[in-house]
């Protein structure tokens, strides 16, 4: 235990440039996958035939072991963190795009039916009553998402790419304890806070009739 | 005015949901469209505001062929009232009901006195009511507030698809009523689907039976129940309410004085309590006052309207069979 407080105190630079490293990578990462899969969900709820062949290509990408998709990456894009990048927002494409679809498709039909009927554009029936009403749904996507990508985002070390991975591979290298724990125990509590955060995101969010 | 002119309904399956129904729905009055599922009721209905637009024939409002009219604005012209009763969930009551005001742009100090005035005429008190959502409502409650809501816009037509046909007994009939007191006051034109013969007999000025894709008959309460135009119609309405509508003729007057109206501030046909239903009828119909005093021992004890009468022939008596 010391020993682990030990390398916190005496690798305090690293560990804190490491970090902001891993929190930059995973929030780059989840906020351009929330733009292209949150209206991509949007999009296929509409045209549903186009829904299950999206959705599967998403779902493919996932089933690629992530060191072999950051593998698969390097010889196309180099390596740094923009092939990190690439790679975290293909895995937090499926559980956005798959819950926004589902929250959207699930709205009851009558209350559609109720808003057509009395005269709402379709742009109205989506932000005024399916968006609000699959909102929950949204987010758990995006929490999905946001703790997938706080792991995988450990992997963008062998890319060049940095983050608490760094450490980690350091600690592994040199049968250092103390330093993989110095790397993987910040990776947790990132993952937890980022959970924490975008729980109580969620909780402010859901509209207060849906509570009851 | 409401008009079908040979409206037919084709889906691309090749099945036919209406075949060349041509029809008028009068102004300020509500209309019962009955039938057994699948015989085009909720399509005919549904074309009045283009949910479902006709394959061939035309459908005029007022005269107008509704094809050219933008269907937004239409809908939101025509109030709307669907079975599973459709309140957006989160919305509070107030946001519910000021839809489609809002949607007409009128400003905010009009819609909030239009919603508080609606609720109250609906016996739903606005302070309790306006900010609450609608789960926190019973079925009946948020039906009522569906109806208001349909209303809001203060449209000339309100569509109404088996509205309380989703509710518990107790509040269907509760409903019902308060529908009947609405329309006293507010004479909107009003197309009512529904399945139930009870509901329609009740509550409708005409009533239209239709099975198949067409029209069987179309008629008042009365002539529906008097005269069926087939043994279909015969059958939907039921043998036994036909037999006791029969009988019910040479029955007197004073057996149904609970069911009358105690009030009436305008002329009447004076009638002895002890007169038959029959003769009352005629009376009534050769008066051509709207309603019949009951008289007992020189003293009006009641009064009574066609349409009360008729209430009567329906009403199940207690201890009777079915």
């Amino acid at each position: 235990m010391s020993q682990i407080i030990d390398t916190f105190i005496s690798r305090q630079e690293m560990i804190q440039s490491a970090f902001l490293e891993h929190i930059y990578l995973s929030f780059v990462a989840v906020a351009i996958g929330i733009a292209i899969a949150l209206p991509t969900g949007i999009l296929i709820a509409r045209y549903r035939r186009y829904a299950e062949p999206i959705i599967g290509v998403t779902a493919i990408f996932q089933t690629i072991p992530s060191l072999a998709l950051f593998g698969f990456l390097v010889p196309i894009l180099g390596i740094g963190s923009p092939t990190a990048l690439v790679a975290l927002i293909i895995y937090a494409l499926l559980p956005i795009l798959r819950n926004t679809y589902t929250g959207i498709t699930g709205v009851d039909g009558s209350v559609i039916e109720a808003g057509r009927g009395m005269g709402m554009t379709r742009t109205q029936i989506l932000r005024q009553i399916e968006l609000p009403l699959a909102l929950p749904f949204i987010m758990a996507g995006i929490r999905t998402a946001t703790v997938l990508t706080v792991g995988i985002a450990t992997l963008a070390t062998f890319v060049g790419a940095g983050g608490l991975g760094d450490i980690i591979y350091r600690g592994l290298q040199s049968y250092n304890n103390a330093l993989v724990l110095a790397g993987a125990l910040p990776v947790a509590l990132l993952a937890i806070g980022f959970d924490l955060v975008l729980k109580q995101i969620e909780k402010r969010m859901t509209p207060k009739g849906l509570k009851i | 005015m409401i008009q079908f002119d040979k409206v037919t309904k084709r889906f691309p399956d090749g099945t036919e949901a209406l075949k060349e129904v041509s029809l008028t729905l009068p102004s300020h009055q509500l209309t019962a469209i009955i039938g057994p599922s699948g015989c085009g009721k909720t399509t005919l209905m549904k074309m009045i505001n283009k949910l479902e637009k006709p394959t061939e024939g035309t459908v005029l409002i007022d005269e107008k062929p509704i094809m050219g009219l933008d269907e937004i604005e239409l809908r939101r012209s025509i109030g709307y009232v669907i079975q599973r009763i459709g309140l957006l969930p989160h919305m509070t009551i107030a946001d519910n009901v000021s839809l489609v005001p809002k949607m007409l742009g009128w400003e905010k100090g009009r819609i909030d006195a239009r919603v508080r005035e609606l609720l109250q005429l609906t016996g739903l008190d606005p302070d309790t009511f306006l900010h609450r959502y609608p789960l926190e409502l019973s079925g009946g409650q948020q039906q009522r507030v569906g109806v208001v809501r349909a209303l809001a816009g203060d449209p000339n037509i309100v569509l109404m698809d088996e509205p309380f046909s989703a509710l518990d007994p107790i509040s269907r009939e509760q409903l019902q009523d308060e529908l009947q007191n609405l329309q006293k006051n507010i004479r909107k034109t009003i197309v009512f689907v529904t399945h139930d013969m009870d509901e329609a007999l009740k509550i409708a000025d005409s009533i239209i039976v239709m099975r198949g894709g067409q029209v069987e008959q179309i008629g008042t309460p009365q002539q529906l129940v008097a005269e069926p135009a087939n043994d279909f119609v015969r059958n939907f309405i039921g043998a036994e309410r036909i037999s006791r509508q029969r009988t019910f003729g040479e029955r007197k007057l004073k057996e149904f004085v609970s069911l009358f109206e105690k009030d009436w501030r305008g002329e009447a046909q004076k009638i002895s309590v002890d007169a038959t239903v029959t003769e009352a009828v005629e009376q009534l119909s050769a008066s051509g006052l709207p309603r019949l005093a009951l008289m007992e021992d020189e003293h009006v004890i009641a009064y009574a309207s066609d349409r009360d009468l008729l209430r009567a022939a329906l009403h199940k008596e207690e201890g009777a069979a079915s």
